[in-house]
């Protein structure tokens, strides 16, 4: 397939050469994609996004070939990483290491051999590797989630947390959002993980209500888990009580929001998308003449019931 | 007969008092979770609180039942996981796109169940087909269609989830959400199935066959038994528990991913030694499964209804609780076997 590809775009860059009529450069420009192999559906939208990414630039800059390879974990991912520099001769690479600590030498390596390196979500582990950098905002996700709270609610209101896998990521949005909502009167009455999972969503919302009988508001803040949540709440009986809010921007929860759904009212982004963000900064750094070196930190934006329309992806798996 | 005697322990001869240790092993470590969770938080056994844990219970406890005969007969299954995964999104596909034909009515989920149903003998046959004609090690074959059936789940999801179509999941819901006399549906499955597996465990020809194998292969093929027959038998109703815990799992949620049913055979394997099972083969005890596949529900539950132990020490807690769990029963009989010599 990728050889296929390479071959079309030799064919097309040799057809341009033909009618002599350069985009921006007449050289051709090989870019490197590597990223985790879906085993989550987030994972598997940011694949989804990948690949429409590449389609759509390779079909804008017929000079630039995008050879786009997923790995299973990371000393595969290292492997990838070995052959796009070996056998591709990347001139730039897009990376969403799996690790840090194992992927900064692997990443490094490319970068010795000339190439721009545009690193995506995860950073490594020694800075001023990467040339760009993509990532969406955790602490803001946490902070966003907690200002939509203390919209709803005010002193003496409960609330429970569902958390995600004990990560850095799960932190950070957490203390993001206790140190927004500190203050406020808001009660926390007690977080436990749910480890961005359906099934553990809903055991764990069974047993919050079990446990409480007030609860105001939910915040899950991954979608998968506010799915479970909701079940959960739907067995109970106890719908109407409280809102739950999650995160991400799962397609399912967008259409909800659109469609004006109250009991899951808003969703704050950690897009997917990203990479394709990622893939664009990369591709203007050889059609561009302005520079693009530097940090992208994208917004945690809120979706609403207003711009969920800009959000809504039917056709992604995510 | 010596079918057994390499474990040092005959399942007849032996007197009553044995057995009666084993099993009041984990019922005594059910019941002293019981006391801590309900002097942790009331809740633990509020009316709704022990429901929940009973139907949540239901799935591992369905698997694991199936799981006591495959340990019994000294076999594994590592695949039961990743194959309910794989049946649930198989379930979900066939039934999505036979809305169009068949509407979504309950034709529709009987057509869903059945495909589970074929879909789950199945696999364990080809599970045990592979164990006893292939002459491959359980725990190589069934570590290799782990991993195949959750590869085949993740592909079918696209890498994303597999949600069941909205008007079946209504018609279908009542499955896992209704209840029959206070008792919901789940926890009946399992009922039916465990009464099932004890009957066919201890009060048939069959389950002393399965113990005889875990005891000692070759003096059981010697004995005149069908080893492979009976064996393959086991994984069979192994694929039939996961079938069935499938089956009331998809109408839950509605949905099935690549992380659907992760760990679950490790679940499994642990409620069946908890209760009091030989893992090595030879001896096994439905009863005790339940109680084991209780056990480790309750234990998930109490960690959600307290506070007081951190979240990141949940793991702990488990395996805490699982170890000690098992040495209840093992340090008795120990000192019991010990006395005797």
């Amino acid at each position: 397939m990728n050889l296929s590809r390479t071959l079309g775009a030799v064919a097309l860059g040799g057809l341009m050469a033909v009618s002599g009529a350069a985009v921006a450069q007449d050289e051709q420009i090989t870019i490197g994609v590597s990223i985790p192999t879906p085993t989550h559906a987030w994972a598997s939208g940011m694949n989804w996004h990948a690949e429409q990414a590449a389609a759509r630039i390779e079909a804008t800059y017929p000079n630039i070939d995008i050879v786009l390879v997923t790995s299973p974990d990371p000393s595969a991912q290292a492997s990838a990483l070995e052959d796009l520099v070996s056998v591709h001769q990347i001139d730039a690479l897009v990376v969403l290491p799996f690790e840090s600590e194992p992927l900064t030498d692997p990443v490094l390596n490319v970068k010795n051999s000339g190439a721009f390196i545009t690193v995506v979500d995860r950073g490594l582990s020694q800075p001023g590797i990467e040339d760009v950098y993509v990532a969406g905002n955790n602490p803001q996700l946490g902070q966003a989630s907690a200002e939509y709270f203390k919209t709803r609610l005010g002193d003496g209101d409960n609330i429970v947390i569902l958390r995600g896998i004990p990560t850095v990521i799960d932190t950070e949005r957490f203390d993001a959002f206790m140190a927004e909502i500190e203050g406020s009167g808001i009660n926390v009455l007690d977080d436990e993980h749910a480890n961005w999972n359906r099934d553990d969503g809903f055991e764990v919302m069974q047993d919050f209500l079990s446990r409480f009988p007030d609860i105001d508001g939910v915040w899950a803040q991954d979608d998968d888990i506010a799915i479970g949540v909701v079940e959960a709440l739907r067995q109970a009986g106890r719908e109407d009580e409280m809102f739950v809010v999650g995160g991400a921007g799962m397609k399912e929860i967008i259409r909800g929001i659109m469609d004006g759904d109250e009991l899951i009212p808003i969703d704050v982004l950690y897009p997917p998308a990203m990479i394709a963000t990622a893939m664009d900064v990369t591709v203007q750094k050889f059609v561009s003449n302005g520079p693009v070196e530097g940090r992208y930190i994208l917004g945690a934006t809120v979706v609403t019931q207003e711009n969920a329309a800009n959000f809504y992806f039917p056709d992604s798996p995510f | 007969m010596t079918v057994s005697a390499h474990e040092g322990e005959k399942p007849k001869a032996r007197s009553r008092f044995k057995l009666d240790v084993r099993t009041l092993g984990p019922a005594a470590a059910l019941i002293l979770l019981c006391i801590v969770g309900f002097a942790l938080n009331p809740a633990f056994l509020s009316e709704g609180n022990v429901i929940n844990l009973l139907t949540r219970s239901a799935f591992i406890g369905i698997i694991a039942i199936g799981a006591t005969f495959v340990i019994t007969a000294g076999g594994i299954d590592l695949s039961v996981g990743s194959m309910a995964a794989v049946i649930a999104g198989v379930m979900i596909i066939a039934m999505n796109s036979a809305v169009e034909s068949m509407g979504t009515g309950v034709p529709t989920i009987l057509l869903g169940c059945g495909l589970s149903l074929i879909l789950g003998i199945g696999a364990g046959w080809l599970n045990g087909v592979m164990t006893t004609r292939g002459k491959i090690e359980a725990f190589i074959v069934t570590l290799g269609t782990m991993g195949i059936y959750r590869s085949l789940v993740t592909y079918f999801a696209n890498g994303g989830t597999l949600a069941l179509d909205f008007d079946i999941r209504n018609t279908y819901r009542p499955v896992y959400y209704d209840s029959f006399f206070g008792l919901p549906v789940p926890v009946w499955v399992f009922a039916v199935v465990a009464i099932a597996g004890w009957v066919l465990l201890n009060r048939t020809a069959f389950g002393r066959y399965c113990m005889a194998i875990g005891s000692n292969e070759a003096v059981a093929r010697y004995s005149a038994i069908n080893v492979d027959r009976v064996k393959t038998m086991t994984y069979v109703i192994q694929g039939l528990c996961v079938s069935l815990a499938t089956i009331i799992y998809v109408p839950r949620l509605g949905s099935a991913s690549s992380t659907t049913g992760v760990l679950w055979e490790l679940e499994a394997i642990a409620a069946v030694i908890i209760g009091g099972t030989i893992l090595k083969g030879g001896y096994g005890r439905i009863g005790g499964t339940v109680i084991g596949a209780l056990i480790l529900t309750a234990i998930g539950n109490i960690l959600n209804l307290t506070d007081i132990i951190s979240n990141y020490l949940n793991g702990a807690m488990q395996g805490v609780i699982i170890i000690a769990a098992v040495w209840l029963q093992r340090g008795d009989f120990s000192r019991f076997r010990r006395a005797k010599k």
